[in-house]
């Protein structure tokens, strides 16, 4: 099973790819509404991304509060 | 009753055999008044489009989704201006005359092909599930949302989803509010088909040109056969929903989805 980290980057490397941010100016710990300047139907859009990518299911009460790509990366690693 | 249509919400013209009806209004299609109305106008349009076709496609132009349920703002804004006696007849109104549209789509006899991508939710999961068959884009998502305002889906999805799915599957889309993926959806029975992003309306139509190769009345008579309207089911609905209408949690919630400014105002 991947690690943690891995996951954490693979979930940076989508974001970055999908919204077109560079990688370099994502970190763990941003708020991802703001570092992709994003809304909420673009996170939706970002968490059906994930969960197709990953092949996980994200219920979106697991997601509710949840800003930061780290937060994010544990609720999948939580599920894979 | 027009051929082809050109409205401020919907439109349709007949391509290759088949009716293709979109949804067209910003932000992502919520029906208010003015779709109703097109949908009406649609609705009477039918008898004489049949005739002349053997498929229809619901698909949307709007690139967030197929569409995002009921116009909550018109809704608000309406019960806000009158008194609630006034505001819950307004509702049941409005509810027997979506229910009379989607009841004559859900019927009609051609095969329906709802082509979705994007937010596909309450009322917008309602009118896709009348169509025989459900294509998703791979970004689709499906939801019952209405239980954070304090309903129940109004637009017949309970009924017609017990008729076409699992009880296990109805109460976790309903009870939990969560949405599902396409592959999700395709898993529990509710999506025939799962496409690449941008590909639904394409596949929806290469679906149709298939459907012309069968006998019309061949195709009319299965469809009678296997897909009944469950009409007690769904007045039952029209009166829980206005039962629960009358309730204060409903103005609450209303009140915070219309004037919400959550970063995620979309999860349950």
């Amino acid at each position: 099973m991947q690690t943690m980290d891995q996951t954490l980057e693979e979930v940076l490397k989508l974001a970055s790819t999908h919204f077109k941010v560079p990688r370099e100016k994502l970190a763990a710990d941003d708020d991802f509404f703001k570092t992709l300047g994003i809304d909420s139907l673009q996170a939706l859009d970002l968490l059906t991304r994930l969960e197709n990518h990953f092949r996980v299911e994200l219920p979106d009460y697991e997601l509710q509060g949840v800003s930061d790509f780290r937060t994010l990366a544990s609720r999948i690693q939580a599920r894979l | 009753m027009p051929v082809n249509f050109e409205g401020k919400a919907i439109s349709w013209s007949i391509r290759d055999s088949a009716i293709e009806l979109a949804l067209r209004r910003q932000p992502c299609n919520e029906i208010g008044s003015t779709s109703l109305t097109e949908l009406e106008i649609f609705a009477d349009s039918l008898d004489e489009l049949t005739a002349r076709t053997h498929a229809l496609i619901i698909y949307s132009e709007i690139p967030a989704g197929f569409c995002a349920g009921a116009d909550l703002r018109e809704l608000y804004e309406r019960s806000q201006a009158m008194g609630k006696a006034a505001a819950a007849s307004g509702v049941r109104e409005f509810l027997e005359r979506i229910h009379r549209v989607l009841n004559t789509i859900d019927a009609v006899p051609l095969t329906t092909i709802a082509a979705v991508h994007g937010v596909t939710f309450g009322g917008g999961l309602e009118l896709a599930l009348v169509c025989d068959l459900i294509i998703a884009d791979k970004m689709a998502r499906f939801c019952f949302p209405e239980l954070r305002l304090g309903l129940v889906p109004g637009f017949g999805g309970i009924p017609r989803l017990k008729r076409d799915l699992g009880n296990g599957v109805i109460r976790d889309l309903l009870l939990t509010g969560r949405s599902f993926n396409a592959t999700k959806a395709q898993n529990t029975g509710l999506v025939s088909q799962v496409v690449a992003e941008g590909e639904a309306l394409r596949v929806a139509r290469s679906t149709a040109a298939q459907l012309s190769k069968f006998d019309k009345q061949t195709s009319v008579a299965a469809k009678k056969f296997i897909k009944p309207i469950p009409y007690e089911e769904l007045r039952q609905e029209i009166d829980i929903f206005c039962e629960l209408f009358m309730q204060p949690a409903v103005e609450q919630g209303l009140r915070k989805f219309v004037e919400s400014t959550e970063a995620q105002p979309y999860l349950p």
